[in-house]
This record gives C-alpha cells, sequence and structure tokens, in this order.
C-alpha cells in the first residue's frame, strides 16, 4: 500500500503548474459517469454487491497504460484526514470522501486523472488541467474511457445513452467545468447579473466546495448541468465559449477598478496584506477571502517581486486538513487559527507591503 | 426561515436556479442539505433535489406506486426518497414517468454522444439496413423490380451480422 502523502506532489509544486489563462481560470476538469451493466447502482446495491464491483472495476482501472504507478486504494483503507486532503486538493468529491467499504480511488503519477469507483455512480472518472484546457481534458477522458470500454461491459441505450444513478448525468454522463478567481467582477459587484446570464445558458456556478452561494475567495466553478440531447464536443465548446466572455468580463471588471476605484481596490489589497502578515489567529475562511485579495494585487502588480505560486500555496496549505496534517496533535479549530496566522506571518516575512503605483501593463 | 424539506429547522443553504424562464428557489438546513449532498461540489444540481420532491410526483401519477423495477428491486418510493434510480434495467421499469423529466432537466431526449466501440459498429450496421430496407420498399411500391432485387441481396448480405441489442 502506498502512502499518500509520499504519493501526492507538495503542495508548493501543486502551485507552481501552469496553464493558460491561469491568472483567472485556475484549472479544467472533465469527469465521466459510467457504469457497468449487470449490477444495481452503488447507492443501491448491498455492501457484497459494492465490493463485487469494485473488485471488477479496480483491476481494470490499474491495468491502463495511464494508471502506472498509479496511487490506488479502498476508501476503508484511507482515514478521515487524508480523504479530507483529497478533497482540498480537489481531487475526490466531498460525496466520494464519506464512502468506505466497496469503494475506491485510483489516482495517476501525474494528479491528472482520478477515477473514483462507486461514488454515486459505479465509475466516476476525471482528467484534470491548470488553466484553461477543456478539449485537452476531454480528449485525455475520451481516450481513458475508451480504453476502459474494452475491459468493462457499460450500462448503455441507444436512445438514452450511458445510463447513470441520478437522470440529470443520463446520456452523456459528462460535466465539463472551470475554477475561476474572479476577485474583479466581485469587487465591482458585476458577480450576480454574471452568475444569472450563465445560469440561465444552463450552466450551473458554484462555490469553490459547493456550498451555500457565497464563493471563498472568490472561486467559483462553472459546470454544463444538461448531458443528454448534446453531444460532449457542443458541451465543450459551449462551455469554452461561455468561459471567455467570463474571462473578459473579469479583464475589464480589474482594469475599471483601477481606472475609477483605485482607492477601493488598494484599501482591500493593503488591509488583506496587513491581516495576513499580523494576524496572530485566523479562520480558514478569512484567510482564503484575504489570499484572494492578495492574488488580485499579485496579479495587478502591487507586490513586485512575489509570485502568484506563493499566495496558491498558501491557499492550499492554510485548509484545515492541510494543516492538521503539518502537526502531530489533533487540533482544535482554535488552535489551528493561531497556528494558521503563525503560518502565513512567516511565509509572508519576505513579501513587503503592496506599492501604490504599480508598474504599467503589470495588469496583464 | 424553515427548511423547506424537514420544515423543523432553520434553512442556512439558499438556492437558486434559473433555467431558461424558470426560477426555482430552495431553501435547506444544514443537515438536510448535507443529506442531499448539496456541499458535494462535483455532484450537485438543483434539479437532483428536486427530483425528490417535485418530479417524482410526476413519475408517481405515470405509473403508480406499485411500481417495482423486476431486475433490482427498486420501487417508485426508493426515487421518491433518494432521487436517484436503483439499476440500468429502472430506466426501462419507470420509462413512462421519466420520459417527462428528461424533457424538462436536458436539451433533448434522445443520446446523440458517445457510445461503446462495439455497439457504434452494430448501430451503424442497423442505420444501413433500415435504410436499404426503406429503399427496398419504394422500389418495389415503384415496380422497380430490377433495382429491388439488388437491393434485395444487399439486405441479405448485410443480415447476417445480425446487431447486438442494445441494453433497453
Amino acid at each position: 500500500m502506498k502512502d499518500l502523502h509520499e504519493f501526492l506532489v507538495s503542495p508548493a509544486e501543486t502551485a507552481r503548474r501552469h496553464g493558460p489563462h491561469d491568472r483567472i481560470v485556475m484549472s479544467s476538469r472533465v469527469r465521466l459517469a459510467r457504469n457497468l451493466k449487470e449490477a444495481a447502482f452503488p447507492g443501491w446495491a448491498k455492501k457484497p454487491e459494492r465490493v463485487k464491483i469494485l473488485e471488477t472495476i479496480r483491476p481494470a482501472v490499474e491495468s491502463l497504460p495511464e494508471m502506472k504507478d498509479a496511487f490506488s486504494e479502498a476508501m476503508d483503507n484511507l482515514g478521515a484526514l487524508d480523504k479530507q486532503i483529497l478533497v482540498e486538493r480537489h481531487l475526490i468529491s466531498r460525496e466520494h470522501a464519506a464512502k468506505s467499504s466497496g469503494s475506491g480511488l485510483v489516482l495517476n503519477r501525474e494528479e491528472t486523472f482520478s477515477v473514483m469507483i462507486n461514488e454515486e455512480d459505479h465509475l466516476r472518472m476525471q482528467a484534470l488541467r491548470p488553466g484553461l484546457q477543456l478539449k485537452q481534458a476531454w480528449n485525455a477522458i475520451d481516450n481513458l474511457d475508451s480504453e476502459l470500454e474494452k475491459k468493462l461491459d457499460y450500462a448503455f441505450d441507444s436512445d438514452l445513452g450511458y445510463l447513470t444513478a441520478c437522470p440529470t448525468n443520463l446520456g452523456t454522463g459528462i460535466r465539463v467545468s472551470a475554477m475561476l478567481h474572479l476577485p474583479g467582477l466581485v469587487l465591482g459587484e458585476q458577480i450576480n447579473p454574471i452568475i444569472q446570464s450563465v445560469n440561465k445558458l444552463g450552466l450551473a456556478v458554484r462555490g469553490l466546495y459547493g456550498e451555500g452561494t457565497e464563493a471563498l475567495g472568490n472561486v467559483f466553478q462553472v459546470s454544463n448541468q444538461m448531458t443528454l440531447g448534446e453531444n460532449e464536443p457542443a458541451i465543450v465548446e459551449r462551455l469554452e465559449k461561455v468561459l471567455a466572455q467570463i474571462i473578459e468580463h473579469e479583464e475589464n471588471a480589474r482594469q475599471t477598478l483601477l481606472e475609477k476605484k483605485p482607492k477601493v481596490v488598494f484599501n482591500h489589497i493593503g488591509r488583506a496584506y496587513g491581516i495576513l502578515a499580523n494576524a496572530h489567529s485566523i479562520s480558514s475562511k478569512e484567510t482564503m477571502n484575504l489570499l484572494s485579495l492578495m492574488r488580485l494585487g499579485v496579479d495587478m502588480g502591487l507586490f513586485p517581486g512575489a509570485e502568484r505560486s506563493l499566495v496558491d500555496e498558501l491557499f492550499l496549505v492554510t485548509q484545515p486538513a492541510h494543516l492538521q496534517k503539518k502537526l502531530s496533535d489533533k487540533l482544535t479549530a482554535e488552535e489551528r487559527d493561531l497556528i494558521r496566522a503563525d503560518m502565513v506571518r512567516e511565509r509572508l516575512k519576505n513579501v513587503s507591503r503592496p506599492v501604490i503605483n504599480p508598474p504599467p501593463n503589470a495588469a496583464n | 426561515m424553515q427548511c423547506s424539506i424537514c420544515k423543523e429547522k432553520p434553512a442556512t443553504v439558499h438556492l437558486t436556479q434559473i433555467v431558461g424562464e424558470k426560477m426555482q428557489k430552495l431553501d435547506l438546513c444544514e443537515d438536510c442539505a448535507k443529506t442531499k449532498g448539496v456541499n458535494d461540489p462535483s455532484g450537485f444540481a438543483l434539479a437532483d433535489i428536486m427530483l425528490g420532491l417535485g418530479a417524482a410526483q410526476e413519475v408517481e401519477q405515470a405509473v403508480g406506486t406499485d411500481l417495482k423495477c423486476p431486475r433490482c428491486g427498486f420501487s417508485q418510493a426508493d426515487f421518491k426518497k433518494s432521487g436517484r434510480l436503483g439499476c440500468p434495467e429502472c430506466y426501462k421499469t419507470f420509462a413512462e414517468g421519466l420520459g417527462g423529466l428528461l424533457k424538462t432537466m436536458h436539451k433533448g431526449t434522445r443520446h446523440t454522444g458517445k457510445s461503446p466501440e462495439a455497439l457504434r459498429a452494430s448501430r451503424e450496421n442497423s442505420d444501413r439496413l433500415k435504410t436499404l430496407q426503406k429503399k427496398l420498399n419504394k422500389a418495389i411500391e415503384s415496380e422497380n423490380f430490377e433495382e429491388a432485387a439488388q437491393l434485395r441481396d444487399e439486405l441479405k448480405q448485410l443480415t447476417p451480422r445480425a446487431p447486438v441489442s442494445p441494453v433497453k
């Protein structure tokens, strides 16, 4: 059994992954839902049946060339903390983290493919890419799926397509999504009309982890909702078009803020830096929201010499499970707040306070 | 504001979904939000939850409550509870009620995307058979017997490769 923490790359390394438009698009993902023909869906199958399904699917996934040296484990062999770390890395869903016996995970060496076994469907396979790379992610997962279909007998109907536990995923079983950092639209108070118009196009907008309507750290996930009646490339293309528009709106919002309300922008970013660099107790939520503003500051050139990857790394390592993992004792939330503040202060020691005259064109 | 599912605890999770001109709002307490998977970043759609509320009733009206899937024993009541189906066969069992539901949920009701390679070949084959059969009928109607004979031979050649019947 491989150790998850030896397997996963360090947060510093994940923060240095780059992709097109990664100022705004943090990551792209395409997920496919598949099920075996002869078995009940995971939510209805009894435990022995789920175990049997896992035993059928897991070796098939492991045998794929993409999965050479993969991390492959039954969910009951992973501790609560490990599962939460995988959630914070966006490698598994929250729902999958709640699974134990009869569910599994296969994650490739590069962390670009994550296959969840017996989540809501027998198979939830996803391709992950940094930045805006939806087509690449779709091609990657399409190939993986084509190889897997030779080894497994999928439930497929010529009219309804791939049959899924929930009718909302029926047909293509595809969910194409991108994670966006949109502080400009939030500060410029344009985010709500944007969300509404994106919703009108049949796309969903969610927060960082889907909870509530407010997005932690100004991070939003945009994804398709309809999976039947349209083919995969059309769904990918539709999302790409919408994303291109959102990116443009975000860039414009940042530009407008700098031109029309520079004091508002500098005030937000300066205060964010002030708290992060000086606090002695800080919650995970406050940290994320302030780091988002610092990330904006880096993008605008207000922190010469500071890299965006430092902010992105802090964004990950200050989340509860990542923070807890660094320490041997189990901590209460209050104790974590103290340690989190210490860590952020230490990491920002060499980052100077924001300049108020950013070099021209730094925003691009 | 009270949770619209348990109607007991205060609602702290508020969801709004707009599809076309229709706006749906849902207010949930934290516990119900959790059980309904609202905090699941990848799987959540408001329709999932609505399935357990509105849409399941639609299925109920269409098929009655006694219907059970012969393959897995999943019932109408189970669908109402979870918003999920029991097994692939359930799509056939509950087909009547699901039809309307799929129409409101998706762009269309017919799959136009990827299909497994083995099936793709057989589907192409059966499409070709259908086209040939149509042509043959037309040829017979218009008393074009020479063409009809030719088409009949072509059909004969194709039929032994009987198409694998899809799950239905």
